[in-house]
């Protein structure tokens, strides 16, 4: 019998076992056009990781791209309907490659869960995600965080507008000394520094930070949002995935996309994350879609680097 | 096997010191000082590998992985930033980045101002911050000459002493940016070595308050 793994590179290989994952757990196959009206991405372009879109005009006079972004599409093309809908994507996106001014095409595999969505529909994606990284390989991490718990500490400890702005790049570098100086220009008092200091320091196992994320939540929403972060990490141990999570409030990449949970994955070998995933309930609001979301990309591009992927 | 972690550390007389910061910390690698031509020094015993970079190569290494953390200048921070986490200010190598001009230099505000400058992503968005509308000339060294000769109003370039701009006849207009060394780590390798990364930046902020 054919061994096809001797034939397929190892992002075809990975994107077939992905794609066999996705499919045995309830995900229908979303088939997508290469391109979309440009002005799906100008409305949205807050949603982009780069604005940069290849275009070109179509024989009836339009202004298309091609697709930078998958979820945008799934978003716009589906439709309202009662419970949950949830579809796995296999395609191309073109982007600028970070450092080159290029424009890239990048292979993405990727899960969109969107509807009447649950408690239960967030453990089940990070499980997903999860079980996309020990596909890859077995010395995998899924950073975990939660935007609603970092927004809700930063703005109840005073840090709004612009200062929050600058507070979450200096998080999102574990700059302790820059998110010091934020707070003392701000006039924060010490204790509320402390609780936004604790972004950074809170950092680790579930076992390790679990009784620590009371003492980030100051405030009703940042209450809240802990609560159902720690929700969510207990249902995460109950099914024997906490060994390869690690809560990370410096996971801020993208706030205007993600909001509430989000995540992203590494594997050993590889310097950059492979997966990156979380709610994107703004986006369904901009898209007057009646509707919350969750769902992760894994970007395979960068897998032929890494040597002995297991 | 222990893990060995890779360290970055800028070629010249900054980087020195700032060996000198990590022997001190605990993490040794008494090769490093023996005079010769190489670039990779390893210390098994405290699990550390340095070697020796261009300075404003470090955040590329680190960034791509070749390097687990290095440490790199403020300014080439700003300039590319590189997607790393920024752990500590070793407190080192302190300078500004600032506007210079000729003495007695005004800005017209009624015509575009032109700059000469190595760091263009940092001028672009200083002046972006002001709406000022630039032209900006980069260039790779001898900034100073640009004002002198006519190429640019005013350049934006490290101020350490004022010592270089004094002696060309030029002045500094504002410093709005405080440089020093940091302490950088690639985020994949940060979280597959998390304690020994906190270990090695627990030891080097331990050395830069006793300092």
């Amino acid at each position: 019998m054919t061994d096809y793994r001797q034939i397929l590179s190892v992002e075809e290989w990975t994107a077939l076992k992905l794609r066999a994952l996705y499919a045995s757990q309830g995900y229908r196959q979303y088939k997508m056009r290469k391109f979309e009206p440009y002005d799906l991405y100008v409305q949205n372009k807050d949603f982009l990781m780069d604005e940069a879109v290849i275009t070109f005009t179509d024989t009836d006079g339009r202004l298309m791209a091609l697709k930078p972004d998958v979820t945008l599409s799934i978003i716009k093309n589906s439709r309202d309907e009662d419970g949950t809908q949830k579809v796995y994507y296999y395609e191309n996106v073109y982007r600028v490659a970070k450092g080159t001014q290029a424009f890239k095409e990048i292979m993405q595999v990727g899960v969109e869960c969107f509807g009447d969505i649950t408690r239960e529909d967030l453990v089940e994606n990070l499980l997903l995600a999860a079980k996309s990284l020990d596909e890859i390989s077995c010395d995998n991490i899924l950073e975990v965080s939660h935007l609603g718990v970092v927004a809700g500490t930063m703005e109840s400890c005073g840090l709004v507008g612009g200062a929050k702005k600058r507070a979450l790049v200096a998080l999102g570098e574990k700059n302790v000394q820059a998110l010091k100086g934020i707070c003392a220009q701000e006039g924060i008092d010490e204790e509320n520094t402390s609780a936004i200091l604790s972004l950074v320091v809170v950092c680790g196992d579930i076992d390790e930070v679990f009784a620590s994320l009371d003492k980030l939540a100051k405030g009703d929403k940042a209450k809240a949002c802990v609560a159902e972060f720690k929700a969510i990490l207990l249902a995460l141990q109950e099914k024997g995935v906490a060994d390869k999570i690690r809560i990370d409030f410096s996971l801020v990449e993208n706030v205007n996309y993600y909001s509430g949970l989000t995540f992203k994955g590494f594997v050993e070998g590889i310097p950059t994350s492979v997966l990156a995933g979380g709610e994107y309930n703004n986006l369904m609001k901009k898209m007057k879609r009646n509707a919350r979301a969750v769902g992760f990309a894994v970007y395979l591009d960068g897998l032929a680097k890494a040597e002995g992927l297991s | 096997m222990k893990k060995i972690i890779n360290v970055a550390l800028p070629k010249g007389r900054l980087g020195e010191k700032v060996y000198d910061l990590f022997e001190k910390a605990g993490y040794p690698c008494p090769s490093i000082k023996e005079p010769n031509r190489k670039l990779v020094f390893e210390n098994e015993e405290v699990g550390v590998r340095y070697f020796w970079v261009k300075p404003s190569d470090v955040a590329i290494y680190v960034e791509r992985g070749a390097a687990d953390i290095g440490v790199a200048g403020k300014d080439i921070l700003l300039e590319y930033a590189p997607d790393v986490y920024e752990l500590l200010d070793l407190q080192m190598g302190k300078c500004w980045m600032a506007v210079a001009a000729k003495a007695g230099f005004v800005d017209d505000r009624n015509r575009t101002l032109t700059v000469a400058t190595k760091f263009s992503n940092i001028a672009k968005q200083y002046y972006f911050g002001q709406g000022r509308d630039v032209d900006i000339v980069h260039l790779n060294g001898s900034i100073e000459l640009a004002p002198i000769l006519g190429l640019s109003d005013v350049i934006v370039d490290i101020v350490e002493t004022g010592a270089t701009l004094r002696e060309n006849k030029l002045e500094v207009v504002e410093k709005f940016v405080d440089i020093s060394a940091r302490l950088i780590a690639n985020k994949s390798s940060f979280q597959f070595n998390r304690q020994k990364i906190e270990e090695i930046r627990k030891g080097l902020e331990i050395q830069t308050e006793k300092k």
